[in-house]
Formats: structure tokens, sequence, C-alpha cells
């Protein structure tokens, strides 16, 4: 600790509002991805509270539907761009490097950049609910033509603000490649990393491939709103259905990019709670790799009801149901994992078995969607949207806040109140099943996602959904609670902080110090 | 180990039968389930459906029931030594081909059905459904129908100034109807933005895309009212679309159709007739409440930047001509479609003898429904 301190002094690194905007250290940026994403979190999440007020019950109370779909809107690309992708990217910042023995990110001024980006990109998305004609209303996927011909003036800056949220993104995932490729200690072969460097090294090469991919999509939209082309507008030869096309080519590895640093950081929490290596590891790797390379291939399984081909249907419904299989080899190691371990459940293994059991259930509504017949039922319902909240909520979001409680002794060098952790945490699951659950039966009932108003028969598990999102969404500034809590306090946490935990990071003092590794560990075996 | 699979088997199959048995006890709370539909493709989805829920269901408390135990009985508290093992090819081959062949199992029966549903040849009649901001249009190919269906439900109750009805947003003006006993196909499309037919009873949905005819199809076998809706995300008004479908005897529906004829020509024969102000007025107030105020508001403001207001608006209060083309051939490129297909001669006739006289606009111009024919 001591020699770490004396060595920061040399380099006086500036302080104050400087250091944070010219820092180049992967642990200064690290905390400010984390700390923007939780900022949007909490945007989004005020947003989805007035979402869930609006449809409390039946008939218009506070917004008109235009604003309304300009919340559902904005909810989701503020959540998607927000707060998952820069939540996890934060976790890389700051782990990846202590976790392969590196002293930083390879290329530490663009990791700058690409965080500095994001506050930007971000303000500019927010402003555009201030302009004239109202902010973008037509649902994070902004389908053609309700996304050109049909769209308000505030989309050229919508439009704008996605071209730096993936130049963001690109550059992020380059460092993380860059890193993971060059800088591993002495002895850490690939197929020795811990795996949520894997899961991250896949998702880095996932962002590369498809972020280019969006912004081809919102370039051809600029064009078509301005330049006179007609990619998308059937009147001028082009085709709507095209956008949807190239939007799911980026937007289903999307939703892995989403949750494979989750599937990472539930395969570091499982086994140090329980006390027992990661079963199957090398299975784990390949599973994670084919679950990348099946979700480039399966993206029109979004669009059945669209009018493709019924061949095209036959292929995307058996490519869609085949990720289960990978998906599932995934819970099954987890399962064996925790089988015959000496378990405990400090928060964070809370978390990782919430997020087994409940993302498990999203994965199963998934397996339900990809079915293309009972999807022609299932499609643009409720049921849709209780399917994603599990795999995102539930699944990524609390892998994140496992992530959070995993590692806060080692970022801050306090435990966080063990008590107030575990209510935070039965609030929040008790109360995200409320919310998300009995959206189920909404949908198969016949609900349709984004509509500001509802039929009587709806009112009942509206109501029950509601209630239980004010409540999630409450447990969630009781984590900002805990958090600034242990940054400012706390029993001091020793290097290893928790008894089963394996792996370099947990060699350095806690805090961890300013600079790690700067000679590269000891050969790993 | 034979003995403890069995077990786990049993132990899904007891949570399956919670869970339904839930279901049956909540039925009061509204709808849980998907409904099986009237028609024979939408009771096989339905039976799809189910079976891929209760395989899932079963699958997910085995797995459930696996980690339970382990979280009960494998913990550190209970005095549990970690065992060494982590690594078993012989058990990751076993648990990746088990799910494959679970997943090639479900694939037959959702091909067939899923080849079943799309199977649009040999039909009775067909039924061209075109999507519109925010209504839909039905035109009968066979029978030389066509007419407009929006929601019928008054404002009043959208805003919590009224009781809300039975079926509230679930209501049209003109259903769409239907013999029962024929294969329907639907042919969709849209005029403006996507939008998606969607009546659960028949057990699919189909998206309706500007460019695009797709086709669907439907055989009705009980007469009966069934209720839909729009589910995809078409701007403003979406959740106000709702789809009526009613489906009559083979006598019935030809009562229908010739009632139908019957009043399409009255109002043809209304077209060539003057009307007072009074009546320009009254209906028109009735058209433009109907149709127009959705973008322009019931006062006429509009919204800024969105929709633009018609009161004190330069084209509203400038000459006749320029006011007419627009409501006839509306604006490409805009929300502002072109009404001259949609609306009879007295109803546009009406509607802008009553844009031109009211939010502060006094044109006092009278426009009458010969105008508009001449003009198309």
């Amino acid at each position: 600790m001591s020699t770490a301190t004396t060595h920061d002094a040399h380099h006086e690194h500036p302080t104050g509002l400087k250091r944070w905007l010219f820092t180049t250290n992967h642990k200064d940026i690290g905390t400010l991805y984390l700390w923007f994403s939780f900022i949007m979190l909490l945007i989004g999440g005020a947003m989805a509270m007035l979402i869930r007020a609006e449809l409390f019950e039946p008939g218009l109370q506070f917004f008109e539907p235009r604003f309304f779909n300009t919340l559902t809107t904005m909810h989701g690309l503020i959540m998607v761009f927000g707060a998952i992708m820069p939540a996890m990217v934060g976790l890389a910042n700051w782990q990846i490097p202590m976790m392969i023995g590196a002293p930083d990110m390879a290329l530490p001024r663009m990791n700058n950049w690409s965080f500095w980006i994001l506050p930007f990109a971000g303000t500019l998305l927010l402003s555009t609910l201030f302009m004239k004609g109202g902010g973008p209303a037509f649902g994070w996927t902004f389908y053609a033509p309700l996304s050109t011909t049909f769209a308000p003036q505030s989309t050229d800056f919508f439009i704008f603000a996605v071209h730096m949220l993936g130049l963001s993104s690109i550059m992020g995932s380059i460092n993380i490649i860059a890193t993971v490729l060059n800088m591993r200690a002495p002895g850490m072969t690939l197929m020795k990393m811990p795996l949520f460097v894997w899961t991250w090294l896949i998702t880095a090469f996932l962002l590369i491939a498809v972020m280019p991919v969006l912004a081809g999509a919102v370039t051809m939209m600029l064009t078509d709103r301005h330049f006179g082309t007609s990619f998308f507008s059937a009147a001028g030869g082009g085709d709507p259905v095209l956008f949807q096309h190239v939007f799911w080519f980026f937007g289903h590895p999307e939703v892995y990019i989403m949750i494979l640093p989750a599937f990472g950081v539930i395969s570091e929490i499982i086994p140090t709670f329980s006390r027992k290596k990661l079963f199957g590891y090398s299975s784990m790797v390949y599973a994670t790799a084919s679950i990348a390379f099946l979700s480039f291939l399966v993206w029109a399984h979004h669009m059945f009801t669209t009018g493709i081909p019924v061949a095209g249907e036959l292929y995307f419904m058996y490519a869609t149901i085949m990720i289960s299989v990978p998906t599932a080899v995934k819970v099954f190691n987890w399962t064996a994992t925790m089988w015959r371990g000496s378990l405990t459940f400090e928060t964070p293994m809370l978390w990782a078995v919430a997020f087994v059991f409940l993302f498990t259930i999203g994965g199963f509504s998934g397996l339900m969607l990809g079915v293309a017949p009972a999807d022609m039922q299932y499609q643009d319902t409720y049921f849709v949207v209780a399917h994603f909240h599990y795999v995102l909520v539930t699944g990524a979001l609390f892998a994140i806040i496992a992530a959070a409680y995993y590692w806060l002794p080692k970022w801050t060098g306090h435990m966080y109140d063990e008590r107030l952790g575990k209510i935070h945490f039965w609030w929040s699951v008790i109360s995200v099943n409320v919310l998300f659950f009995p959206q189920h039966f909404l949908g198969l009932a016949g609900m349709p996602r984004r509509i500001p108003d509802y039929a009587l028969q709806f009112a009942d598990w509206n109501m029950v959904s509601s209630i239980g999102g004010f409540a999630f969404g409450l447990a969630q500034i009781f984590f900002l609670y805990i958090v600034i809590r242990t940054i400012q306090g706390g029993k001091q946490a020793s290097a290893q902080v928790w008894e089963g935990a394996e792996g370099l990071e947990w060699t350095v003092p806690s805090p961890a110090p300013y600079h790690t590794f700067e000679t590269a560990p000891g050969i790993i075996k | 180990m034979f003995a403890k699979k069995l077990r786990l088997a049993l132990t899904g199959l007891w949570g399956a039968a919670i869970l339904v048995g839930a279901g049956n006890a909540f039925a009061g709370f509204g709808d849980l389930n998907m409904t099986p539909g009237v028609t024979d493709i939408s009771h096989r989805v339905y039976d799809l459906h189910m079976l891929i829920f209760e395989i899932c269901v079963v699958i997910c408390c085995g797995v459930f029931a696996v980690l339970i135990y382990s979280i009960i009985n494998h913990r550190k508290s209970k005095g549990a030594k970690p065992a060494s093992f982590h690594e078993s090819t012989t058990i990751e081959i076993i648990w990746t081909t088990i799910p494959f062949l679970i997943l090639v199992g479900m694939a037959v029966p959702a091909t067939r059905t899923l080849l079943a549903l799309e199977d649009t040849r040999h039909s009775d009649m067909s039924i061209k459904i075109t999507g519109y901001q925010w209504k839909w249009k039905y035109d009968y190919l066979d029978d030389g129908i066509s007419f407009f269906s929006t929601l019928a439900t008054p404002r009043e109750q959208i805003e919590n100034k009224q009781a809300k009805g039975e079926n509230y947003l679930m209501e049209v003006d003109n259903p769409v109807v239907v013999p029962i006993h024929k294969k329907i196909r639907f042919l969709v499309t849209s005029n403006d933005v996507i939008h998606s037919w969607w009546v659960p009873a028949l057990g699919w949905k189909q998206d309706a895309v500007p460019g695009y005819v797709n086709d669907a199809w439907a055989e009705i076998n009980e007469p009966g009212t069934y209720r839909g809706r729009c589910a995809e995300l078409c701007g403003k008004d979406h959740g106000f679309m709702p789809i009526v479908l009613v489906a009559k005897t083979e006598e019935d529906y030809k009562a229908w159709v010739a009632e139908q004829k019957a009043s399409e020509a009255k109002a043809a024969a209304a077209s060539s007739q003057k009307m007072t102000k009074e009546e320009l007025m009254a209906n028109g107030d009735k058209v433009y409440h109907k149709i127009c105020a959705a973008c322009h508001q019931p006062t006429g403001q509009g919204i800024p930047g969105v929709f633009p207001a018609l009161a004190g608006s330069k084209l509203v209060n400038g000459p006749v001509a320029g006011h007419l083309d627009i409501v006839l051939h509306g604006k490409p490129g805009t929300a502002m479609q072109a009404f001259g297909e949609q609306l009879s001669a007295a109803d546009i006739a009406s509607v802008i003898t009553y844009e031109r006289n009211s939010f502060g606009n006094h044109t006092g111009d009278l426009v009458q429904p010969a105008d508009i024919s001449a003009a198309k």
C-alpha cells in the first residue's frame, strides 16, 4: 500500500476536474464509465417510472400518446446504449488489466476519448426531448418509414448521437482486443484467462462487427430524410423491410453484446462463493463463441410477421432455437459448479444465483419466441417485453449489480454493508418479478407493446406490474445509497476479500493502487 | 442414478402442476394465456404454444430443483466441503446432445404448423386490408365493397371524463364482416408506415408494409365478434386503431353485402345534392373530430413542429382550390393523407366548410359536394 502511494506521488497526476478529464488510467476511466452508466440508469429508470405511471390505469392519465412514445423510445435507447453497455465497458476497464496482470489498457489515450464521447452523445440524445416537435417517438428499433418520412426534426440529432455512441463502442472494443491479445502476464495462455476476459474479448469482436452496420442504417436514414435517396421508401423504389434486415443484423448480436459479459461476471462469482473451480471451463469458452457466431445468423427471427418467405422463416426458426443449446450448456455448467460446492451467500452470490434462475426464465421465453408459428401470436406483445426484460434486467443488470458488490471492496478498499446489500437484493428480486412476470400474461392475453392506453381486460395485471415497477425503481436509489456509503467508509477489505476468490486481481491490495502490475506478475501456472 | 432422475422429473411435473393450478385459481384476474382462437390453425398454434411451454416448464423445474437442492444442502454452514471435480467431456456431450434432440422434436410440429399457416392457396374470397395512420381500410375484392374502419370509443372515455364502456378501445364504427366456413385470403398492405393487423382469435398477425402486399388466411368455424388491434408501432395513435371482425353465416353475410351496397349507392346520390350551411357545419364538425382532430387537434391548433395548425392557417384562409387540393390529394412525404379516396364528397365538402369557418377562421365560404366531385 505505502509503496503504491509513494509511487503515485512521482507522477503528480492532476487532481480535481482535470484528473478526470485528462486521465488515461484504466481505473479512473472504469470509474467514469460506471458512474455515467449509473446516472443513465437513473434517467432511463425515471422514464420507466413515468411509463408505468401512465399504464397504472386504463385511460390517458398524464401524457399525450406522442410523448408516451417518446418515453418508450428514449427509455430503450438510454438503457441499452447509456446504461448496460457503458457499465459493461466500465467493468472491463477496471477488471481486465488487473485480471490479466497488465499495467493498463493497451491504448490509454484512446480509452480516454472513448469515454468522453459518451456524455456528449448522451446529452445530445436527451436534448431532443426539448426540441420543437418532440424527441424521437418511433421506438428504440426506429423502423422506417416511421423514423424517416414521418419522424420529427429532432431525429437528425438522434442519428448523430447514435454515430457518436457507435464510435465510442468501436474504440472501446479495439482497446479491449489489443489489451487482451498483447498484454497478458507471462504464462497466461488464452485458455487460462478468466472467463470474464474471454466473454469480453468475444463481445469486443461482436461490437466491431456490428456497430458499423448500425452506423450504416442511421446514415441511410439520414440520406433518405435529407438527400433524396429512397433506401427505405417503397415510393422511390426502396424497401422498408430492408431497414429491419439491416437493423436486426446489428440488433441481434447487440443483445449478446449486452449479455455475454454478464455471463463472464456470473462465471467469476459462482466459483468464488462455491469454493470450487468453474465446471467445464473450456466448454464455457466454446459455448460463448458459438453463441456469438450464431448471433449473426438469426436476425430475421425479429421479423417473422413482416412477410418474409416461408423458407426464410423455417431457416431462421431452426437457427434461433439452436442458440438455446450453448445457452443451456452455460446454465448446466453453473449448476454443476454449485453442485457439491461449499456455498455461502454473500450479496454478490445472491445476485448471481438470482441471475441463473431468472435468466433461465428469460431464455425459455426466448425459445418460445423463436418458434415461428407461435411467434405470429407473441410478436410485438408484452410477452416480448417480459422476455427481454428478463434477459436484460434480471440478466444483464443483475450481473452488473452482482459485479459491483463483488468488486466494490477491491475498488474502494471498504466492505459494503452486508445487511443493506441483502435488503437491496430481496427488495429488488421480489419487486422485479412483480414487475415483469405479469407482463407474460398481458402479452399472451393480447396486449401489444408501445401503447399508452389499453382495453379493460388488461387493467388488473398492469396495475400489479406498475406497483412492482415503482418498488424496483426505488430499490435502485437504495443501491446508490449503499454504494456511496461504501465509498465513504466501511470495514477495511483485505487483498483477498472473498475466501474462495482466485485470480490476479485478488493479489493486489484493496483498494487497488492507482498503478498495478507495472512489472508483470510471476509466471502463471 | 435412475431413481434420482425420476425424482427430478416428478419434481418438474409437480412444479408444472402448481403453475397450471395457480393459473386456474387466478382466472378471475384477467386472462393469463393465449386464446385457442376460432380457426383450425389458431388451435394448432395454441397447441404448439402449450407444448413448448410445457417442455420449458419441465426442463426449468428440473434445473431449478438441482439448483435448489444444492443451495439447501451444499452450504458451507452445513459443513459442506467442496468437491474437486470441474470437468467432464462426457457430461458436456450429454447435455449438449439432449437439448439438441429436444429441439429437433419441437421443430417437427412447428414446421408443420408453419407450412399450414402460410398456405394461402385455394381461397374462396379475398379481402384487401390497408393500414392508414390510424385506421384500417377493407376492400372486398370479390363483392366490390370498400370502407374504412376507425375507433368508435368516444374521446371523453379516453380522457377519463366518462365511464369506460365494456369494449373500451376495442370498438369500431364499421367492423369487417366475413362469412364462416370459407377460406378467406387477407391481402395486407399499408398506405403510410408499417402497421400490423392482428386478431388473436385467428392465430396470427400480419405486418402491413407500404410497398408490399402480404397475405394470410383464415377459415372461421364459429359466428361471433372477434376483437384485435394494430400490433406494430405506427405513430401517435398506434394504441387507438382496433380491429373488430364479425363472422356471420353465409346467409347473414349475403344480406350484409346487399345492405352495404345499398348504403354506398345512397351516399353516392347524396354527393350531387346541395347542402345548407347548417348541414355542412354539423356534418363537418363530426367528420373533423373523427378524422382530422387526431393530428390537427380538436382545437385546430395542431402540434407545433409536427402537425400544422388550421387556426389562422394561410392555406385554410386562402383560395378554396388550394384547400381542396391538399384534402383531396394529401401532401406526399407527410402524415397528410389523400382523403379524396377515403371520404364521400359530402363529407369532404362539409369538413372543408367547417375548417374554413371554425377556430377563428371566417372565410364564409360554403363548399358543396358537387364542387368536390368536380375537383376529383
